[in-house]
């Protein structure tokens, strides 16, 4: 949690060691973050970036120290005096000892990202049980057994000190043996520098919100589509956006106007440089540790076999590209066949600049790096809105490369289909005559809309919608293990100058790869692809039902959940053994990645059986996304949007007794 | 009146300085929208419309100036002092203390008002003044900013006056007294910084008007204009 008492961030006040830290930026290719055999190679090479500290025993120090990554010096927030702070590596089964020492001149704090633990060793000031933050100079120890294993973060959860550089990778060996095979072993993690004062970031924000983007949409713009669909289409398409007063290219608040997006510490301008041999497997652990930058990550040449999400290792999935939230994890096997070199490319979401690094057998070999991809416009379902009889143009049923759709089956109304069997398979755009229906269960006005047969119940969201898009008929209760997204009611809290949108009618967007990924003729990673590999821990049906709002005034930049943001929402309340199902409605035009500490967050993705178990779960506009948690963790804890700059309010304390 | 103003501001300040916080941070924000020469057919004038606020997400306190100088003689002169709070997600309700310094006789108002961004994006600043004499003021001002490029920005401006009473000393007329339109292409060096080139015309109407012609001031006339658009 941002703490509200932290004195402004002061920019080399007090620094303890004072020394550029140039070669992170200026020091070229070097192998850094090399974990396997690479690591020998990375020794030869002109190396100051993070490294590995294994073992259970750990001293870490906070410090500041002036670094470069833009030509401009400036101060960031290290450990060990490294930015990223260095691997940790520990090893499942272990107990880990963490002396952290905070020689910042002010409070400091880490926490675990996905990690279980005792809140006491969560390291949230405030909230962890007991735990006010470290204080200048003072020295805080961890200590908590390790119980899982997988690809992992740790993090600043004081001010803005994680935008300006405290977060690092955390390596967590098992006990018994990943099913999959590898020869090398590195861990890519991406970041966003800005030489800005995140103060200053967040105060332009409130001031104009959408100050760092430039990607609207402008006269060029207007000009192409007065060309392309004539002016009655046009103003039709542009209508919406206007009365709403939203723009339609809000994907981002902060993005490489002032971002310096990192690979594993490295500008683009460098690439970070990870050596392999022709024919071996290479395990690449992808962390995103930005403060505030989706990425969208792909290797053009290689097809990447995603094995673990959020540390946990899943049914694997070749993809062409993913999407990365903030703070989510993917591991993934490259398997190069030839000798050549390739361009690991993660574009932010709102196309403004990329973080880069190069997969190459030979240090001398680089490879092109590709275009940035077309700035895309978000598109009415990412307002959770139906648009009866609109142009046709949306969503999860158009993302044509993984869902081809027959012309015919483009009915109005279709565009959010996204229809759940009970098995699990995801059918977009199903055309309505293959729907199977109980007989004499035909209600008035079914014919395109959203049918739900797996227990014979049935339901429909989209014929009920009148012309102004009220929901009217749907009684049935959401069934969120079928994906039939029943009718949406909000809070009164959700009604007032804090909250400039809520979604009509948001719907299930497992399938839907998210706005600038659909239709881009690759295969993109959806949350539906996620399978957990081995049977769902906690097989009980949820205990009880609890809806998130996702809320906020993008002009005001203000955000909240429910429509009231943390200091003035009382704390959740959880009962230690409870099976909880938590569902999000997001009433926001933008991805919001919401953590959840200290449990395991079981995303309800098809099968029952084989939930993933995941610690930072998108939320994509105007949707609902739903998951279960057992709660067997007491104390208290955070749970927030992991959107630095949204934090401060989209955020709630847990506690569970 | 005044001491009525200065409670309602008061009680608006304590509510608010208590409050605070990373999720609702104290700021402030000066904006001088507009300082800018107007090439007339006499001496050139020097305008400056800008505004100033400090608070917090909801409520904040507002301050506007709008200053005209023409031969190095401030023709017009006009501060606002305004408690402001949010009151839908677009818009703010306003209300406070209007002063005209110039013209002579000085004036004090009552302000009330919205301001806001309306659907279609118009930036719209709609006020209500009530003088002391009874003479009720209602400004409207909108404004549209269109994308060219993402740094050059063609803003036109709409403002309209009209006024309860006449008085002659100022040279207002009831009714529809003026109306200004600009047209302003600014470009952005950076968000805060943007030089401006544009043309703004004016006409007054109705007894204003007449005023105007009996003091051998023209009623219609067209300005080119050039300035910067600072904030901070």
């Amino acid at each position: 949690m941002i703490d509200n008492n932290d004195p402004r961030y002061k920019r080399g006040v007090t620094l303890t060691r004072r020394r550029f830290v140039q070669g992170l930026a200026m020091g070229g290719a070097f192998a850094g973050m090399g974990l396997g055999s690479g690591s020998v190679l990375a020794a030869a090479l002109k190396r100051q970036g993070s490294s590995t500290l294994s073992g259970t025993d750990f001293n870490l120090t906070i410090g500041q120290q002036a670094v470069n990554f833009t030509g401009a010096p400036r101060i960031g927030t290290t450990v060990n005096g490294s930015l990223p702070a260095p691997i940790l590596r520990w090893r499942e089964g272990d107990i880990v000892t963490l002396r952290v020492t905070n020689l910042l001149p002010e409070t400091s704090s880490i926490h675990w990202h996905g990690i279980i633990l005792p809140s006491a060793m969560d390291g949230v000031p405030g909230i962890a049980n007991g735990f006010a933050g470290i204080k200048p100079g003072e020295t805080f120890t961890y200590q908590f057994p390790v119980t899982q294993s997988g690809t992992y973060w740790y993090h600043s959860h004081s001010g803005f000190q994680e935008q300006t550089g405290l977060y690092g990778p955390i390596i967590i060996d098992p006990t018994a043996p990943d099913p999959f095979t590898y020869d090398r072993d590195y861990v890519v993690m991406f970041s966003d520098w800005t030489d800005e004062d995140p103060t200053d970031v967040y105060a332009k924000l409130k001031k104009l919100s959408h100050y760092y983007n430039f990607n609207e949409r402008t006269h060029k713009d207007l000009m192409k589509d007065l060309k392309e669909k004539g002016l009655a289409v046009t103003w039709n398409d542009r209508k919406m956006w206007n009365q709403m007063r939203m723009s339609q290219r809000d994907f981002s608040d902060v993005t490489g106007h002032t971002y310096t997006f990192l690979t594993n510490g490295q500008t683009p301008a460098d690439g970070w440089i990870g050596l392999f041999k022709k024919g071996q497997k290479v395990r690449l652990r992808f962390i995103n540790g930005s403060a505030m930058t989706f990425f969208d990550v792909r290797i053009p040449g290689l097809k990447m076999t995603v094995v673990a999400a959020d540390g946990q290792n899943i049914e694997p999935v070749v993809v062409d590209e993913f999407r990365m939230g903030v703070a989510e994890t993917y591991d993934v096997i490259v398997e190069p066949k030839d000798d050549r070199a390739y361009t690991i490319f993660a574009q932010d979401i709102a196309r403004s600049g990329f973080a880069r690094g190069t997969l190459t057998p030979d240090i001398s070999m680089t490879a092109t790096v590709p275009e940035i991809d077309s700035v895309p416009n978000l598109e009415h379902g990412d307002m959770g809105m139906n648009m009866m009889g609109g142009a046709g143009h949306d969503i999860a049923s158009m993302n044509g490369s993984q869902h081809q759709m027959p012309t015919e089956s483009m009915m109005p109304g279709m565009e959010h289909s996204q229809h759940q069997m009970g098995n699990g398979k995801m059918m977009p755009g199903m055309k309505h005559e293959q729907v199977q229906m109980p007989a004499g269960a035909m209600m008035p006005g079914m014919d395109h809309g959203q049918h739900q047969m797996s227990d014979g119940s049935m339901m429909s969201g989209m014929d009920q919608m009148t012309g102004n898009g009220q929901m009217e008929i749907n009684k049935l209760k959401p069934n969120p293990s079928d994906f039939t997204a029943g009718p949406v009611s909000h809070a009164q809290t959700e009604y007032g100058p804090q909250v400039d949108m809520r979604a009509d009618s948001p719907q299930y967007r497992l399938d839907d790869p998210g706005v600038g990924l659909r239709g881009n003729g690759r295969r993109v990673l959806t949350y539906s692809d996620l399978r957990a590999l081995r049977t769902t821990y906690d097989h009980r049906d949820p205990d009880r039902e609890l809806e998130l709002h996702l809320t906020g005034n993008m002009g005001r930049y203000i955000w909240s959940i429910n429509g009231i943001k943390h200091s003035d929402a009382e704390p959740l309340r959880w009962k230690l053994g409870e099976r909880v199902r938590i569902t999000f409605v997001n009433d926001t035009m933008m991805n919001h990645p919401m953590h959840l500490h200290g449990m395991w967050s079981d995303l309800e993705t098809g099968d029952n059986n084989y939930l993933p178990r995941k610690h930072t779960v998108i939320v994509q506009p105007g949707s609902r996304i739903s998951y279960r948690v057992t709660v067997d963790a007491e104390g208290g804890w955070a749970y927030h949007c992991h959107l630095l700059y949204h934090m401060p309010g989209m955020f709630r304390t847990v506690i569970v007794s | 009146m005044k001491s009525i103003l200065a409670v309602v501001m008061f009680v608006g300040l304590s509510s608010t300085v208590l409050a605070g916080g990373a999720d609702n941070p104290l700021l402030y924000k000066v904006m001088i929208d507009k300082l800018e020469l107007r090439n007339t057919s006499g001496p050139n004038t020097l305008v400056l419309e800008a505004d100033a606020w400090v608070g917090y997400d909801l409520n904040k306190f507002w301050f506007k100036t709008d200053v005209e100088r023409t031969d190095g003689n401030t023709e017009e002169a006009e501060v606002q002092f305004l408690y402001s709070r949010a009151i839908a997600p677009f818009w703010d309700i306003q209300a406070g203390w209007r002063h005209d310094i110039k013209p002579k006789p000085t004036g004090d108002y009552l302000a009330l008002g919205f301001k806001g961004l309306s659907p279609y994006q118009f930036d719209v600043d709609a006020g209500l003044f009530i003088g002391e004499s009874g003479q009720v003021n209602a400004r409207l001002d909108a404004e549209y900013e269109y994308l060219l490029t993402q740094k050059l920005i063609l803003s036109p401006e709409l403002e309209v006056n009209l006024y309860s009473k006449n008085d002659a000393e100022v040279g207002i007329g009831s009714g529809l007294s003026d109306v200004e339109l600009g047209l302003r292409l600014r470009y952005e060096i950076r968000r805060e910084f943007a030089p401006y080139i544009g043309v703004n015309w004016t006409r007054k109407f109705g007894q204003t008007a007449d005023f105007a012609r009996a003091d051998g001031e023209d009623t219609s006339d067209v300005q080119f204009v050039a300035g910067i658009r600072i904030w901070f």
